[in-house]
């Protein structure tokens, strides 16, 4: 789906979101109250410009209260990758959003990611993973790497690399595997009203962040949620 | 991977009374060695995962040289190897020995 | 055999404090870095607890995964540690690796030590395990928020020879302070992944120089992105950690906002620089050339007569 679909999917009667820059900002009408959006549109790469924008536009939220719930919706390239970008701290930029994001949701603003086209690697973690919920859209690309790129770093034949990939969801890219790790909760429909998918999800929050839980029984990530376990249950002050 | 596995018997237990001790990290020339002291006094295994094939003699060389050397009795020793010559295999394990004897 | 062996154990000390932190195991910095023999590991190496997926790459696997976690004491106060082990895989976040630290921090909510203490030595995500490293490095974040949120500083310490790359870096970002030293570098893009992308004429990865003042310690901590500067010594580590906790700041609405204002100047005021000596002539370092070379000490001198940059906006 493309994002004036989408739009036009969860505002029935018309919203003021608006794309600058590749930037998603703005809100609609939602159940009585109001949806915010932000986002990123267009295969947009995250630098340290916008991802200050979304944080700031995140905390406007946060501030008029209210529990707005927050969607964000992704369709972003990776992290820009630039020298300036490095220069000035992208890394306290991302992990910024990434806060803001996470304030949101101890404030009581649900937030739920939408992922509707590519992602990857820091872009992804600052938006669409640090959610308390993230859903796909069918057509969705998440990546950590594409597998040319993973072929050049591990040395590895590409065919060889694709075969793998077929039966081995921790490391291949796409929105299946990110599914089957848990990262991604569920796959909207995009034939049925976006708003009451969006509600249905909101209403199902879960309490915990249960990722690792849905990791194993999807059999994307087979031992994390056992391992954490087993440290909470281990660790003890001496 | 290859999988190897020696095993030795030793004509004493080797001193000090720690129970475990692990040396080195597995990195490209490296090696992790982890003893543990779990086996019968005058016994001592040594089992390695190493991605190189096809050096079965020399580790069971490089094996059998510590054991005369540490009389290591009474060890369970498991190497990471990351493709570590035979001299820094060889250095791993006596420091290992020498941490199990505190 | 090209890889140096000289961590503690190799030297047959029981504490090594002037041992180079950039030079030691992660096990040797946490030995060196808690109260003498305080340290208890969970999940030690002994339960083999071993990536499940790096044989299909056929690739050495670590008893710990390079992540080390468990518990001690900092000057008597009971801490939580992780670890990471920047020689294995590059420290980078592997399945077992990230959920190592996700239990860590979970349990953190759990028993409020005075601190939770990350060393971070990472390249970021595992590509072998990409998904699940990614996913990770999300729940460490959501966990680092929660644990903040309960009034437990997460104290990040950062001068390992992986740096703190990729979702470290961002991990870095969310924690309550941060300690760097000048071999420490925090950044999302490595160099040689700028230069693979975008070519050498953006970013020259041969030119080391331009690595340290872009991404090191030195300018982390003089542009507000890390708090505390510490000479390359586990003691000095130590101490940096024990002043640090006493000053975490809280995470809320007003911490937030304030960093939001702290960047938003970063970008008003620095935005148009193209090299890390602007920045630092413009935030009034008279020699700016001269800042790599400086000893801790002088550099110390320095941060004080700027007197700007040390904040609680994190």
């Amino acid at each position: 789906m493309m994002l004036a679909e989408i739009l036009a999917s969860l505002f029935p009667e018309g919203h003021t979101v608006t794309i600058a820059d590749g930037l998603i900002s703005g809100e609609g009408p939602f159940r009585g109250g109001r949806l915010a959006v932000i986002g990123i549109d267009g295969d947009t790469a995250l630098g340290v410009d916008g991802a200050c924008r979304l944080a700031g536009d995140v905390l406007d939220v946060v501030r008029r209260g209210g529990g707005t719930p927050i969607l964000v919706a992704i369709d972003s390239d990776s992290q820009r990758m630039s020298r300036r970008d490095e220069l000035l701290g992208l890394n306290e930029y991302l992990a910024h959003l990434a806060k803001t994001l996470l304030l949101a949701d101890a404030h009581g603003h649900p937030t739920v990611g939408l992922i509707y086209g590519h992602s990857a690697a820091g872009a992804f973690i600052a938006t669409a993973l640090a959610t308390r919920v993230l859903v796909g859209l069918p057509g969705a690309n998440p990546s950590v790497m594409d597998l040319p790129s993973v072929a050049r770093v591990t040395k590895l034949p590409l065919d060889r690399l694709e075969a793998m990939a077929k039966d081995t969801p921790v490391f291949a890219p796409g929105l299946d595997n990110m599914v089957r790790t848990g990262a991604v909760q569920a796959v909207l429909d995009p034939d049925l009203p976006l708003a009451d998918q969006i509600a249905a999800v909101i209403d199902a929050m879960p309490e915990d962040d249960h990722r690792d839980r849905l990791g194993r029984e999807r059999g994307g990530r087979p031992v994390a949620e056992e391992v954490a376990a087993q440290v909470v249950r281990d660790a003890a002050l001496g | 991977m290859e999988k190897l596995s020696f095993r030795h018997t030793t004509s004493r237990a080797l001193p000090g009374a720690k129970a475990q001790a692990i040396t080195g990290v597995v990195a490209s020339g490296n090696l992790e060695v982890l003893l543990e002291r779990t086996l019968p006094p005058t016994e001592c295994t040594v089992e390695i995962e190493t991605p190189i094939r096809g050096y079965g003699e020399v580790w069971e060389a490089v094996v059998a040289d510590f054991v005369a050397r540490a009389e290591p009795g009474g060890l369970r020793i498991t190497i990471n190897d990351g493709g570590a010559r035979p001299d820094t295999v060889s250095l791993r394990l006596l420091q290992g020995a020498r941490l199990m004897e505190v | 055999m090209n890889e140096r062996i000289i961590d503690l154990a190799a030297r047959g000390e029981g504490r090594g404090w002037a041992t180079s932190w950039y030079e030691a195991s992660a096990r040797a910095r946490i030995d060196g870095l808690l109260d003498a023999g305080s340290f208890r590991e969970v999940i030690g190496p002994e339960q083999r607890r071993m990536s499940p997926h790096l044989p299909l790459f056929d690739l050495p696997r670590a008893f710990d995964d390079g992540m080390i976690v468990g518990s001690g004491r900092l000057d008597g106060s009971a801490v939580l540690v992780a670890a990471q082990e920047g020689r294995f895989m590059g420290g980078a976040f592997g399945e077992i690796h990230g959920a190592k630290l996700v239990g860590l921090l979970r349990a953190a909510l759990k028993l409020k030590p005075a601190a939770v203490l990350i060393l971070f030595d990472t390249g970021g995500v595992r590509l072998q395990e990409a998904n699940a490293g990614e996913t990770a490095i999300a729940e460490v974040m959501r966990a680092i928020m929660r644990v903040r949120a309960a009034g437990v500083p997460v104290i990040g310490l950062i001068g390992g020879r992986a740096g703190a790359y990729g979702g470290g870096g961002l991990i870095a970002g969310t924690c309550s302070r941060l300690v760097v030293s000048e071999g420490g570098r925090i950044s999302v893009s490595g160099p040689e992944v700028i230069e693979t992308n975008k070519g050498a004429e953006e970013f020259d990865s041969r030119d080391r120089a331009l690595v340290w003042r872009t991404m090191g310690g030195k300018h982390r901590r003089l542009t507000g992105g890390a708090d505390a500067y510490a000479d390359d010594t586990i003691e000095a580590f130590r101490q940096a950690a024990l002043d640090q906790i006493g000053r975490a700041p809280a995470f809320d609405l007003a911490t937030l906002e304030a960093e939001q204002r702290r960047l938003e100047e970063r970008l008003v005021r620095f935005g148009d620089c193209r090299d890390a000596t602007e920045i630092w002539g413009q935030l009034g370092v008279n020699d700016p050339e001269s800042v790599p070379a400086l000893t801790t000490a002088d550099f110390e001198t320095l941060l004080v007569s700027l007197g700007e940059t040390t904040h609680d906006a994190r």
